[in-house]
């Protein structure tokens, strides 16, 4: 259907463009003009700009398809303005057969919502002692190959799951943590674990792992994205690795842009995230580094987690926050924070993981898919259990007032999402 | 205004009336904070034999339930048996009778005496229990919105004063 | 500012789950409690009818007699009917939830619950989700907090030397596990203590003690020096495991308290455990059973001391 958007502040983060105008759109793409399009979106007072890009959503399935997880996941992606997400691939089973890997995109694709680009299991079962097939799930659409947050102890079966990963040149994603240094460690060790009581990981268990993957990264010549730097250590790392001309590229969760261990408050269960969230030192680093693009992109990280798994003792309860539908609100208020322009910010969520992923998708230009979203910057709204689509209502956020609003999302030139 | 007596010169004739009542088993025991500011007095004016005993009641209350805890408890110090005495159990203002009440249960909790007799410096009837004083100080007429307190000044004088009930 | 979960809109003690966040005004009111119920120990009939129509639970998901016998003693000499359910064996077992054993205990009337448990913050999610005339008392909670204890810490340090600010506290071993060092260390700092020390070697003392008002001592003998107080803390046996500490022997030799290192302290010192002791690792027999020891006394006060407890939450419906 052809569509035409007018009004509203065009914001292309890729071309660094920002001014009112109009997008037309006709079979799915972004066109330079329509005679006589089929629909007019009024875009008033709102913002458009390309869809958000989420490197790191749990859409729960394979595993939890007797809740309709799928749905209620992607329709939580497209109304918090995402319009393409990868999935790690800690499912029930893993990501680790092909058959898997073509049903969930398959799934994907007839509800048409978001894309869903999954991430395959390094290794089998993700217990860390054997390669996967990479080659056949690569075929069968996976767009990188990860451990989630399963711990691949063994460095000699690291080093040559990346060199296996080179020769084909498949990505290899990566979250750096020491598993003997994090082992029963709940939250960063420092002065509030201490209070708290709480088994502490401390930074060095990241750091640790981090100068071992890039230097095998080094050695191996695979593409390596970091996933969810958690330290300001790991941040100085990275910041040299790149000086010294490494292809690497990372990212950091949202909610560790705003919050701090210090936020775990009274055992505050929906803080227990992984990696823990470390101290107002570390949070200022990631916030810092993600503005001068040494941290190329934000993701929501997005982990629905049943009520039940989170009325625990804080030790006890299953980590994880659901963030698909507050990233948008969240990358606005940490830019606002650092003093930077809408185009900068959004590059982060859009532009920015488009180049990791290697898609098209993350700008607004004329054949580019047009995969968009229209919001308004300035709308208030309070997080409760209602207003989140998602199954996930386990948000350190619940009861919060954010500012930004997804007024309507478009994949394929589809309007996926419309807010009522 | 309400005239209140003059709590020192009342003093004299309490004790004096005391008197007849002191035997070989006799021992004294006053309720804080007033109880115990007079019975001190009294105690040093009688020259009784055995120490004095100051009891709190703040475990025998009946409004636990409705107030917790008001304030903090002092320890009740009894450096006596309780067990066959006469004891005298001073307090100052004599009313509703539920301290009264609460006093003597702590008492039976220390052991079983002979008997008790009640003195208070001030009785300002308003009674809701069957208690009455065996030696009082004297009569007094008080608003039910206000309370009768007994004040101690810096250098150790006794008077009545009048606040409002909470 | 976070409402504290202990405190009612009034500020009264409505639970007690942590020494920290308490103002020190209510410290002050439960040890000027425990004071007066220091009495009762020691008449004929050690009973007042304070709760008497309560029901005390002891829910102690943890094994432990001591505690649980001081808790039951301390309730039933408030007159309270105390049921002592050891969740272990029971419902956890079945796979019931922590929140779902609460409710069903609710169910049956419960005033106080006195909780127990393996993982840090269980007495908070109870808290949060127990009915407005029902009181936690927390009995202790992972590596957290014991605060029943460090009152009674308080308690007995304040009967032995009275005023907190001229006292150098040593606090000695385990700190890293130890939710009794923990809870102290809140008390003395919001009770104005000159000093507080800690005294281990780097694999047991956490980091951050210095953010808590602590100093770091690693050698026993300049840690010790001129202290008034020295408080011992248990040293267990997984902890000879899990590449912390090599041997009790070669602890002993470092750490554990004996006469001579003792005589480094002030001469009138006390010497304090929140037990149960193993003589010969963190302690030497002499000195447990020696003047300086106020072990013994430290279990009489524990009692008065959570009669107050008891007494003051529960107080007011």
């Amino acid at each position: 259907m052809s569509l035409l958007i007018r009004g509203a502040r065009v914001v292309d983060p890729a071309s660094g463009r920002d001014a009112p105008g109009e997008v037309a759109i006709a079979a799915g793409r972004i066109v330079e003009r329509l005679e006589r399009p089929a629909r007019v979106i009024d875009g008033h007072g709102l913002v458009l700009a390309p869809a958000l890009i989420d490197l790191s959503a749990r859409l729960r399935e394979p595993g939890d398809e007797y809740k309709a997880r799928l749905e209620s996941e992607l329709e939580a992606a497209v109304a918090g303005g995402v319009a393409s997400l990868a999935c790690p691939p800690d499912t029930d089973p893993p990501l680790d057969e092909p058959g898997l890997v073509d049903m969930l995109r398959r799934r994907a694709r007839a509800l048409s919502r978001a894309r869903v680009y999954p991430v395959g299991a390094l290794t089998v079962k993700l217990a860390g002692e054997q390669l996967t097939e990479m080659v056949e799930l690569a075929a069968a659409g996976c767009v990188a190959f990860s451990q989630a947050n399963a711990p691949l102890r063994d460095t000699q079966v690291l080093w040559r799951a990346m060199q296996y990963a080179a020769t084909f040149g498949f990505p290899v994603w990566l979250r750096a943590e020491d598993a003997w240094l994090a082992a029963g460690g709940v939250a960063h060790d420092g002065e509030v674990a201490t209070r708290l009581g709480l088994p502490g990981v401390p930074d060095f268990a990241e750091t640790i792992a981090l100068a071992t993957a890039l230097t095998l990264a080094r050695a191996t010549g695979v593409r390596l994205h970091v996933c969810r730097l958690s330290s300001a250590a790991a941040v100085d790392l990275v910041r040299a690795a790149k000086r010294e001309g490494l292809t690497v590229s990372c990212d950091v969760a949202v909610h560790h842009l705003h919050l701090s261990d210090a936020d775990i408050g009274d055992f505050d269960a929906n803080c227990r995230l992984e990696p823990p969230l470390r101290s107002a030192r570390d949070r200022e680093a990631l916030a810092a580094a993600l503005a001068d693009g040494t941290i190329d992109c934000v993701v929501s990280d997005h982990t629905p987690v049943d009520e039940d798994r989170k009325q625990l003792p804080f030790g006890e309860a299953e980590p994880g926050a659901s963030a698909l539908e507050l990233l948008l609100p969240l990358v606005l208020r940490w830019a606002a924070e650092r003093g930077l322009s809408l185009a900068e910010a959004l590059a982060r969520a859009t532009s920015g993981p488009a180049r990791v992923l290697g898609v098209e998708a993350g700008r607004i230009a004329p054949g580019a898919p047009a995969d968009l979203v229209l919001f308004d910057p300035q709308e208030k709204w309070r997080v409760t259990r209602e207003a989140l689509r998602s199954q996930g209502k386990n948000t350190p956020f619940l009861g919060h007032e954010l500012t930004g609003r997804v007024r309507a999302t478009l994949v394929a030139g589809n309007v996926v999402y419309e807010a009522r | 205004m309400i005239a209140l007596p003059d709590a020192e010169a009342l003093l004299p004739g309490l004790a004096e009336a005391l008197c007849a009542r002191i035997g070989p088993r006799s021992a004294m025991i006053g309720l804080y904070t007033g109880g115990a500011w007079l019975a001190e007095r009294l105690h040093a004016m009688l020259g009784l034999a055995e120490p004095l005993g100051l009891m709190d009641i703040a475990f025998y209350r009946d409004d636990y339930a409705q107030q917790g805890l008001k304030h903090d408890p002092k320890r009740t110090r009894i450096p006596f048996s309780v067990e066959g005495r006469d004891l005298l159990l001073v307090d100052d203002v004599l009313y509703t009778g539920r301290t009264v009440r609460a006093a003597m249960n702590e008492l039976f909790d220390y052991g079983r005496p002979r008997s008790i007799a009640l003195v208070v410096l001030a009785d300002r009837g308003g009674r809701q229990l069957p208690i009455c004083a065996q030696v009082v100080g004297a009569e007094v007429v008080v608003p039910e919105t206000k309370r009768l307190r007994l004040k101690r000044d810096a250098d150790g004088r006794l008077r009545f004063e009048l606040e409002d009930a909470a | 500012m976070r409402p504290d979960l202990q405190l009612d809109a009034e500020g009264r003690l409505r639970h007690l789950l942590s020494i920290e966040g308490l103002p020190r005004e209510v410290i002050e009111r439960i040890l000027a409690t425990a004071e007066s119920f220091a009495g009762v120990t020691e008449r004929d009939i050690k009973k007042v009818p304070l709760l008497r129509g309560k029901s005390v639970f002891n829910l102690f998901f943890e094994p432990s007699t001591r505690t649980r016998t001081t808790f039951e003693i301390a309730a039933k000499r408030l007159s309270a009917d105390v049921i002592n359910l050891n969740i272990a064996a029971s419902s956890q077992a079945k796979g019931e939830s922590l929140l779902d054993t609460v409710a069903n205990l609710s169910a049956m009337q419960a005033d106080i619950f006195v909780v127990r448990h393996a993982s840090s913050g269980a007495p908070y999610l109870i808290a949060r989700h127990v009915k407005p005339h029902e009181h936690v008392i927390n009995a202790g909670d992972g590596r957290h907090a014991h605060p029943t204890q460090g009152l009674l810490d308080l308690y007995t340090i304040r009967h032995y030397k009275g005023d907190f600010s001229p006292l150098v506290v040593a606090i000695v071993g385990d700190l890293a596990h130890s939710r009794v060092a923990r809870s102290l260390i809140h008390g003395l700092t919001t009770l104005g203590t000159g000093e507080v020390r800690a005294i281990g070697p780097q694999t047991l003392l956490p980091t951050g003690l210095q953010a808590l008002g602590v100093r770091v001592f690693h050698d026993i003998r300049t840690g010790l020096r001129d202290a008034d107080v020295i408080v011992m803390l248990r040293l267990q046996n997984e902890r000879m495991s899990g590449a912390l500490l090599p041997s009790a022997q070669e602890y002993f030799m470092s750490y554990g308290l004996t006469a001579e290192r003792l005589a480094l302290a002030k001469p009138d010192a006390i010497v304090m455990h929140p037990g149960p002791m193993n003589r010969g690792v963190e302690i030497d027999s002499a000195v447990a059973d020696g003047p300086h020891s106020v072990i013994l006394p430290q279990v009489t006060f524990g009692i008065a001391v959570r009669m107050a407890v008891m007494s003051i939450v529960a107080g007011g419906a």
